[in-house]
């Protein structure tokens, strides 16, 4: 075993770590390549946001921000994230509490199900409901009819967005909920708690820091979604502009300074969504363990 | 509400003494079928409702066959380039010890959290030949700002995490004794990696290639800006679904629109083989 020409000297007078680790030159490289490829790929596009946004000084940017269309472009995000998230929050603690704390046949089928929204490309999120609502469909006359207005309105972009994040809160919270079992349930249920007070008082407690984890990443994807939304709100200025479409309409309008300022307020909501994420991993990474990973 | 002994034969669900099953179940069945069965169900109806040929005929249409053959292509070579740096951010992230090292991790996480308009416009404006980038490559003669290459870049961006979030928590499973055990047998670390580490990641790389890749084909936000959108060139399939809409034209919306479902779940199912097949071959 000891053959010089098979074996340089060095390994044997290395470290004796150095056969489960790579040499410093390897070491060096991988990591200049992994932090130049984040460097180009992450970093720099953030950068250019905020560069771009303030390229004509703060003053343009508060400018930019304060005008009538972009206001009512972030009220109507505020207003869609706020409808959609507590609809997909309530499904996902519903379909976490059924897939987890039951075994019944066909679990693994819905669940795939549930996760189905995230293999559709989000214009086909979109395209679905003006098929179903358009005035070519079954429901369009009958919707006309009576003067219910879903698609190009805040129906339609609600009910985009509700579809785009729909697997978001469950599927933080069904392995969640599977890998506590249900031992603490059946304990309080045997000492006299009915099923709310079970839920309300053991459940929720134990899941508390996964489902504000499932709800970040969720209000993240529904405020910033725009190809579902694209489809179906008409891009009718100061009506049904959310942010992001409000993004596309100044910088096609070569206004920079107004797309990247709205962008920079998106991309703001980004860095705070990551940050609170990170600190949630780091505090309670336990009670959200299985949650690691997409 | 005990249940009687069980008795032989099928059973919807097993006893339990956790009360409500039939609430929450009854709710999560009734929302997915409103938001997604129904909706989704209506797509492949009103598709199967335009008949053979004239489906096939969209289907065939030139431009049609363009944008999917750019969809999926560059969404593959985008997902090839995230499984090789993603792979090395990964070992990178887990095996290093650095200072910023949990700033770095969070920034992975970037795109999964930036809407996807705004990384649009931010590469558009880095990539086009005035930009950041642009201008580094320009004189080179590498054009990325509206060329199929932009889309790539796009798609880069918006994979990486999916290879990263893959992979990382199985290097971290991986056990140091099997490293030292190569070792000692006289691997080299070359070999050690290559020979004993990898195939106990590939399952971990081919999922993260496969959501990578399904994420880049549907794509659409982050792509129509810097790909500049010339039909048969740089125009992706999602896109021609919007101008097909705009232009009224919902039989052809609708049957491109199915026929991505189709691939894409072609593809998951592809993939889903494959992955089971290395996993039995690496336990």
């Amino acid at each position: 075993m000891a053959d010089p020409e098979l074996y340089p000297a060095d390994i044997h007078h290395e470290h004796a770590s150095l056969a489960v680790t790579e040499r410093p030159l390897a070491r060096a490289a991988l990591m200049a390549l992994a932090f130049g490829f984040l460097a180009i790929f992450l970093l720099l596009p953030l950068v250019v946001v905020f560069e771009q946004a303030f390229s004509r000084g703060i003053g343009a940017f508060f400018e930019a921000i304060n005008e009538h269309d972009t206001l009512a472009a972030i009220r109507l995000t505020l207003l869609v994230a706020v409808i959609s998230v507590p609809l997909n929050l309530v499904f996902g603690v519903a379909a976490a509490w059924a897939i987890a704390k039951f075994e019944f046949k066909g679990k693994a089928f819905l669940i795939t199900l549930i996760d189905l929204p995230f293999s559709v490309s989000p214009v086909i999120s979109g395209l679905v409901y003006v098929l179903l609502f358009g005035t070519a469909s079954l429901l369009g006359p009958w919707l006309k009819l009576h003067g219910i207005v879903i698609l190009f309105a805040v129906p339609g972009i609600v009910l985009a967005t509700v579809f785009v994040t729909f697997p978001f809160v469950a599927r933080e919270l069904i392995p969640l909920m599977q890998e506590q079992g249900t031992g603490d349930e059946e304990a309080a249920l045997s000492l006299g708690a009915n099923g709310w007070q079970t839920f309300w008082h053991v459940t929720l407690p134990n899941i508390k820091w996964g489902l504000l984890y499932g709800v970040l990443l969720c209000n993240a994807r529904a405020m910033g979604e725009f190809g579902a939304v694209s489809v179906v709100s008409g891009h009718i200025r100061g009506l049904t502009n959310t942010m992001p479409l409000h993004v596309e309409i100044l910088y096609n309008e070569y206004n920079a300074v107004g797309a990247f300022a709205v962008a920079s307020v998106l991309a703001g909501l980004a860095l705070v969504t990551l940050v609170l994420k990170t600190l949630l991993e780091l505090r309670y990474g336990a009670e959200i363990a299985a949650t690691r990973g997409h | 509400m005990t249940t009687a002994p069980a008795k032989a034969g099928w059973r919807f669900r097993q006893p339990s003494v956790i009360p409500g099953f039939g609430l929450t179940l009854g709710f999560s069945l009734a929302y997915l079928t409103l938001i997604i069965l129904i909706p989704l169900s209506g797509l492949v109806w009103r598709s199967a409702s335009l008949g053979w040929s004239d489906f096939f005929a969209i289907a065939t249409d030139r431009r049609t066959v363009k944008a999917l053959e750019i969809s999926f292509g560059t969404a593959f070579i985008a997902a090839a380039i995230n499984v090789v740096f993603g792979t090395i951010v990964a070992w990178v992230l887990v095996r290093y010890r650095f200072p910023g090292r949990r700033v770095i991790d969070a920034m992975v996480d970037l795109p999964f959290a930036l809407p996807t308009a705004v990384a649009g416009i931010a590469l558009t404006t880095l990539y086009s030949p005035k930009g950041w980038m642009g201008a580094l490559l320009a004189p080179l003669g590498i054009k990325v700002a509206y060329t199929p290459l932009g889309i790539v870049i796009a798609l880069v961006f918006i994979g990486l995490p999916f290879v990263v979030r893959t992979v990382q928590p199985i290097i971290e499973e991986i056990d140091k004794e099997v490293e030292e055990a190569a070792a000692t047998l006289g691997a080299n670390r070359f070999q050690t990696i290559f020979l004993v580490l990898f195939p106990g990641l590939a399952p971990a790389v081919v999922t993260g290639f496969a959501l990578a890749f399904a994420r880049g084909v549907g794509e659409y936000g982050s792509v129509i800006f810097i790909a500049g959108n010339l039909p048969y060139v740089s125009e992706i399939a999602p896109l021609l679904i919007v101008i097909r809409l705009e232009e009224y034209d919902y039989a052809a919306a609708t049957a491109i629109a199915t026929i991505m479902l189709a691939l894409s779940f072609l593809m998951l199912l592809v993939i889903n083989l494959i992955q089971s097949r290395t996993r039995k071959r690496y336990g």
